[in-house]
Formats: structure tokens, sequence, C-alpha cells
């Protein structure tokens, strides 16, 4: 059982793409952790990093620019014996997804939000993402961005966001093991993965992510809020590693009045006519 | 002919029209025929709302203009009424109406009721809707004990003292009812085998007997109803109901719900079906399928919150980007509300498509008696295989589906995609294979025409002229029909408005004579049946004030042009 696909020539990315790096680490911690194909759903948006379930063997629905948030809801919360796993680019997420990134963290839904941050958009060719920077130019941002950044990790922090951290993708076995915590996690979880973009983003190259980042140390408690919200606002070098997590069994799964002494998948049990026609003929 | 009373009552928003309403249907529903309908501003407090309830010797299931009998609860509620006034017209209101102008130019009878006094004999202002209650039942001649035991059902979970201060207010209202009981000269019968429903309720019935089991929405009126009646519903129905961020979110989790093996409802109106159109895309390419209620207001954009047109039906026909295949249905009564929203779930899930309901606000919130039935289980069968090794979501089969599996659900993976894709799901541009998948979901409206819901027909088999409708104005084309048999007119209300079936020609062939009725301006069904069957329409009646077709307006027109 692998989730790699045979044929890897249908791969869309550019050469040197942080995507295949996150790829591999997808692939390396679902196997690690014994998932089955089956019981994995990878959804997805539109753009470079949403192209990812069309390069895993597993089950995917790749729906619309900004939606997968959306989508992955319906399913988890459906059939909460699915591992579903979100993944998507910047603009996706944090752009066109804006508004359903923030209330899925309110759900807590139990779902990881795995959002590869390359700081630039790549399928429409160069244009500014949400994340980035103060004065990069684009084609489009002719004399640089004036917009300040968002700060998917301090916006995630201030929604209530039970698991919150940023890997980067060149670190393949560190990115891995945050996969898996985000994976095994009860409840939403993001993970903002720093990536170069090799085409569009001369900037935030390789060398910068590795310059401007650090990992956090063992001491480091994840389990303070005000630690958090401390590392999110770092910027001079931007922390990597899990930032913040807390399992307070409140996922949405646990918690809707339908699973609360329910657990079977509600698309799973079977609808009684009696009862229906009780309704109308009572 | 049966006789037939129209009442209404006017207030303010948040005074309890709904609660007199709903006691008075409750009792009278057993004797005579009702049809309830509301019209209210669009605010929570305050304004000027009313209620209609027509009583009957006959089935009545229709607006009308009319009014026979007025209770003006509030002070400053007459001047939006001056048209449905007429001399007949017997009122009944505070000592301020004493000079009123409307009255006195109407020349109508207005019969003082001193509400704020009774109330107070009563103990309390809070009394005042028990009392009007009351004086219905007097007025009516109904036994005041059923009207003890609506109380005491009612305020079930109140104190004793306050069941028992409101069964003084029902006593002192019934006396005073009593002394009108010349007004109400309906013959007394004995309505059995019926129920009390709201169109709101045969949606929400109908979504449950469809096997509904999560619903993604935004709160929207008219349609909300929908969604408070299914959240209600939901724990013991097993239903998961979720407010959604936006309607984006809403209908994209409801695919996401089917994709799971769940039947998702988006339930909406206009504007926020208008924010669905690229899910609405997404649910026809992938092949998910979706059922979304659209409970019409008058648009375009915000229009007329609480008011009613049947504007939409366009909107709905070309929803969504690229082309795919659809099924809309709009029903007319409410037997109709539970047994079409039940198969726009079952039909969703066997085509694999998005599915319509389209009501409208009069819909929604008009409520009546319906003859009791029994719920067919065939449509709560799902359309899901088990996945084999190999499974391919997307297969080229022979009748043209290609069987749907759901994650988790065999040994095979479900790959669903929003690109053009190969059978596999997976993303392609090869041209060759572009022409087959889009061949493949064109095809199924082949499919779905087998499965077409026959229109009904009111009246004569043979007739000269041909009315015809959809959705809410069922009611009033129907009472025309019935009312009018010398005029060799019949009335076809279409349930199904798309796919429109070949088969539906043979019924404006026949006629000489075709008038499309519809409550918006273009004349919507019109087009669709010019466009989809070449039917020529010879009038269309349209109506877009944002009111009903009420029997009065019907009357005018029809008989003009027949």
């Amino acid at each position: 059982m692998t989730f790699d696909i045979k044929d890897k020539s249908k791969i869309s990315w550019c050469p040197g793409c942080g995507n295949f790096q996150i790829r591999n680490a997808l692939i390396k911690a679902l196997e690690e952790m014994n998932l089955e194909q089956k019981d994995v759903a990878l959804v997805s948006g539109i753009g470079q990093a949403a192209k990812m379930p069309h390069y895993l063997n597993t089950n995917f629905f790749n729906g619309l620019h900004g939606r997968a948030m959306a989508v992955a809801f319906g399913v988890k919360s459906t059939n909460p014996d699915l591992n579903v796993i979100v993944e998507g680019g910047d603009g996706d997420m944090y752009g066109e997804g804006g508004n359903h990134f923030i209330h899925n963290i309110r759900r807590n839904i139990d779902i990881a939000h795995l959002v590869h941050n390359n700081m630039v958009y790549g399928l429409t060719k160069g244009q500014a993402s949400p994340t980035s920077q103060i004065g990069f130019e684009t084609p489009l941002q002719v004399d640089g961005v004036i917009l300040k950044p968002v700060n998917p990790i301090a916006l995630a922090l201030s929604s209530g966001a039970t698991f919150v951290a940023r890997a980067f993708s060149s670190d393949m076995e560190k990115t891995k093991e945050i996969i898996k915590k985000a994976i095994a996690h009860n409840g939403y979880a993001l993970v903002d993965i720093f990536q170069p973009c090799v085409s569009f983003n001369k900037i935030n190259t390789h060398k910068w992510y590795k310059e401007n980042s650090y990992y956090l140390n063992k001491e480091y408690d994840n389990s303070s809020l005000k630690n958090a919200f401390e590392k999110a606002l770092e910027s001079d070098k931007y922390p990597l590693g899990v930032i913040y997590q807390k399992d307070d069994g409140d996922s949405y799964t646990n918690i809707s009045n339908v699973y609360i002494n329910d657990e079977r998948p509600v698309y799973s049990r079977k609808r009684n006519i009696k009862k229906i026609n009780n309704l109308i003929n009572s | 002919m049966g006789k037939t009373i129209n009442i209404v009552l006017s207030g303010e928003a948040g005074e309890g029209l709904k609660t007199i309403e709903k006691l008075i249907t409750d009792v009278v529903s057993k004797y005579y025929y009702y049809f309830a309908s509301k019209e209210v501003m669009s605010r929570v407090r305050g304004g000027n709302n009313t209620t209609e309830i027509r009583i009957s010797e006959e089935k009545v299931y229709a607006f009308q203009k009319n009014i026979d009998v007025l209770f003006l609860l509030n002070d400053n509620a007459l001047y939006r009424l001056e048209e449905r006034i007429k001399e007949k017209t017997v009122i009944f209101g505070s000592e301020k109406y004493k000079n009123n102008e409307i009255i006195k130019k109407k020349n109508s009878k207005l019969n003082i009721i001193d509400l704020k006094n009774l109330a107070k004999e009563a103990g309390s202002k809070l009394f005042k809707n028990t009392i009007i209650f009351g004086f219905m039942m007097g007025m009516m001649g109904l036994e005041i004990d059923e009207g003890n035991k609506k109380i005491k059902e009612f305020f079930a979970d109140k104190k004793e003292d306050i069941v028992k201060k409101n069964l003084n207010a029902l006593e002192i209202g019934c006396k005073e009812g009593s002394k009108h009981k010349y007004l109400f000269n309906i013959k007394k019968g004995k309505i059995e085998n019926c129920k009390n429903i709201s169109g709101t309720e045969a949606i929400g019935i109908g979504a449950l007997a469809g096997g509904c089991n999560f619903v993604g929405s935004y709160p929207m009126s008219p349609s909300t109803g929908v969604l408070t009646y299914l959240a209600k519903k939901g724990k013991d129905f097993d239903v998961l109901v979720e407010q959604a961020e936006d309607e984006i979110a809403a209908l994209n989790m409801v695919i996401g719900s089917w994709y799971a093996g769940g039947r998702g409802l988006a339930t909406t109106s206009g504007g926020g079906f208008a924010l669905m159109q690229e899910a609405v895309s997404l649910s026809g390419v992938s092949e998910t399928p979706c059922v979304v209620h659209i409970a019409q207001r008058p648009g375009p954009a915000t229009g007329m919150p609480t008011r009613m047109e049947q504007g939409d039906l366009n909107l709905t026909v070309y929803a969504g980007h690229g082309e795919f295949p659809r099924i809309i249905l709009a029903p007319g009564n409410l037997k109709d509300g539970i047994e079409l929203t039940q198969k726009a779930f079952y039909l969703a899930d066997k085509y694999q498509v998005p599915a319509f309901i389209l009501t409208d606000q009069f819909y929604v919130d008009s409520n009546s008696q319906m003859e009791k039935f029994q719920i067919k289980e065939e449509y709560l069968e799902q359309n899901i295989v088990e996945t084999e090794e190999n499974y391919k979501r997307y297969k080229f089969t022979e009748e043209g589906i290609s069987p749907r599996g759901i994650p988790g659900y065999g040994k095979g993976v479900v790959k669903t995609d929003s690109h053009e894709h190969t059978e596999e799901g997976l993303v392609t541009e090869d041209f060759n294979l572009r022409n087959k998948m889009k061949e493949k979901r064109m095809n199924k409206k082949i499919n779905i025409l087998e499965d077409y819901i026959q229109p009904e027909l009111i009246g004569n088999k043979n007739y000269k002229n041909l009315v015809v409708g959809w959705g809410s104005t069922f009611g009033v084309l129907s009472e025309f029909v019935n009312r009018n048999k010398d005029l060799d007119t019949s009335f076809l209300n279409i349930k199904q408005l798309f796919p429109l079936d070949e088969s539906l020609k043979d019924y404006f062939s026949k006629a000489e004579k075709v008038v499309v009725v519809e409550n918006n301006y273009r004349g919507q069904l019109a087009g669709l049946l010019k466009l989809e069957l070449d039917i020529k329409i010879d009038h269309k009646v349209l109506k877009y004030s944002g009111e009903p077709f009420s029997i009065e307006d019907i009357d005018s027109s029809l008989k003009e042009l027949l």
C-alpha cells in the first residue's frame, strides 16, 4: 500500500518547487501513521498547491478556488471516520477562502489544514498573495505591495485554533513530523508551510527562508496561548514547529448534537419512514 | 357553491398575530376548510402586518383581497388596508377609529371593541391575544370547551395562575364575540383525516422523507423557516444542521456532505442562491449531487425581503457557469411540497445532478389543511456502490451514469474533480476525452426525462382554454377553474420546470387559447416553454408588485381574456 502514484511524469510543478518536498513529506506522514488510502480524503481548491491530490493515490475532492475548507467540513462532519486533510496555497486559503478559514477554526472541525505559503501567486503567474511582504514588486503591484501581509499564525490563534504550526518545505523530515502531529490532533490543525516559489518569488527564496526562520527548542511550552501569541508576532526570524496545541475534547464531531451520544457517521444512520409518517398522520 | 368568510387580523410585528392564528385555525380546521396566509413588513417590531384566515364550506387555497371581517389590533393599521375594505366589510377596532376617514369613505361598519379594557378586566394587557381568540370563537359559535383545551395545551409549560387568567380572558372574549354570531353563516361540517401544515413544514418534512441528513445554510427570509424546522427535528431524525458563514460555504458544505455519502440540503432565497452559482457548477461537473431549496422573494438585490415573487426561475435554469443538466421542481400545494422535495433528493442522487425546489414567500408562509397520506419509502433508496480496488468515479457506462462510490466504503478510492477529468477523476486537457465526458454529462437529461414528473390538470380533460401556472399560483388558479366551470377552461400546474418533457405539448395543442399566469415581469415560464418546447403562448397574466395574486385579480384578468 502506497499513497504514491506510479506515473510521476504528470506532475506539473516547476522543477525545484517546494511542493515536491511537501508531497514527499505528506506521503511519508500518511504511511508512517499506517493510514489506509480508503480512509483518507484530501480536499483542495485551486492553485499550484491545490493540485496535490492528483499526485497522491487516495480519495480526493478537488473543488473550487477558496472553498476547500467548506467542502471538507461537509465531508468530515458527514463521516467522522475519514481522515480529512485540506491542502492549498496562501491565496486559496487566506485570500479567496479567508472567511472559511476563520469560521472552520471556530468550528474546531477535526481537519489537518496544510497551507503552502510562498508569498506569491503561482498559477496566475506572479501577483501578490495575502502573505506577500510590503514592497514586493509584481506585474500587478508594479510599485510594490502596499497592503500589510496577513499573519496566518496570529489570525488562527485569535480565532481559537487548537493547533497552530509552521513548517519549511526544504526540511522534509521535520515537515513530515509536524504534518503527522496535525493529522493526529483532535480538532482543527493549521500547518502554514513556508515554501520557495522558484518561478515568481525571487525575494523569498530557499536561502531567505533558511536565514529568516528558526526551530522552536524543546523547552518551548506550546500549551500556553500567551507564548504562542508572542511567537506569532515574531518577524525578525520566524519560528518553526508546533507553536500552539490544546485538546479539550471539543472538536466539532465530538460536541455536535448529532454526535454527542452517537458516534455513527450521520450518513450511515437509517431514516425511519414511520417516524416521518407520524409527522403528517398523527 | 360553498360559502366563505375572509377574516383579517391587522397588528404590529411582534404583537402575536401568529399565536392567534395558530389557536383559531387549530379549532376551526375541525369543522371548516381554511387557508391562512400572512403579509408582513420587513421589521422585527412595529409597522403593520396582517394575517388572513379564509374559512369555508369547501376547499380554499388562495389569497382573497376583499375583507369580510377585519380586526384592527393596533391604532394606526388602517392606512395600508384601504383597497381591501369594501362597504360590506365589518370592522372591529378601538374608539380611535370612530371618525376614521377611510371607514367613512368606504361606508363600512365599525364596531367599537375596547380591547384594552377587556384585557384589563382579564387582568393584564398581555391577554389581548387570548381575548381576540375568544372573540372569534364566540363569533363563530364554537364550543368554549375547545378553546379551553387549546389554551391549556398552548400554555402547558406556564404557571397555573397564567393558565387560569387566560381561560378567563377567553371567556370574556367569547362572550363579546357571541354578540356578533350573525356575521358567521358558514355551515358547520366535520373535517377528518387532515393535518394543518405550512409550506415551510411541507418542505421540511419532504427533506426528511428524502433522507436529508445534512443541512448547510445561511439564514435568509423567507427560507429560514425550513432551516429552523430541520434544526428542531435534527436530533430526533439524525440531521446535522450547520449555520454556514455565507451561502458560498453553505452549498460547498452540502456538496462535501454528498461526496461523503450524505444527503445534504441548502435552503436559501434568490440573493443567497446567487452566491451559490459557482458551487452549482461544481456539482454539475463533478457529478456530485446537491439539493437547494429556493424560497423566492422579489429582487433584484435586497428587493422586498418579506414579500413574494416568482422571479428566479431563469436564475435557476441558468445557474452556474458552463453547461450541465439539472432538475427544477416547484410545489403548488402542501402535498406536493412534501413529495417533490422528497423526490428532489432521490433524483439528485440517481442522476448525480443538482436538484432545486422553487417555492416563494407566499407558499412557505401559508398554512392549510392537507389530506393525510402515506409517504413512500422507495425514495430513500440510495444509489451508492461499494467500490472495487480499481474503481473509476467517472467510468463510461452503457446507461450513461457512472456508479457513484463514496470514500471509505469498499476497497477503491474516490477521486472527484472540478476540472475536466479522466474516468479516474484526474485532470485532463485531452479534447476527445473532453467531448466524451461532456456528452456523458449532458446526456443525463435523457435519463432524467424518463422520470419526468407529470403536471397536474385541474378541471375538465377537454377544454377550450388552458391556464398554465407553476408553484404557489396553484391555489388561486385551481379555485378559479373550479368556480367557473362554464368558461370551458382547465388549469395546468407544471411541477417539473426543468428539464421539460415533450409530452407536455399535448396539453397545449388541445387548447384554442393558452394563458400563462406568473408572479414576475417577463413571464419566465412562458419564455421557457417557447425556448424548450416551441410552445406558443397567447396571453400572459403577470403580477410583480410583491403580493400574491388574489382571487379578485385572477377573476378580473382571466374573465377578460377567456
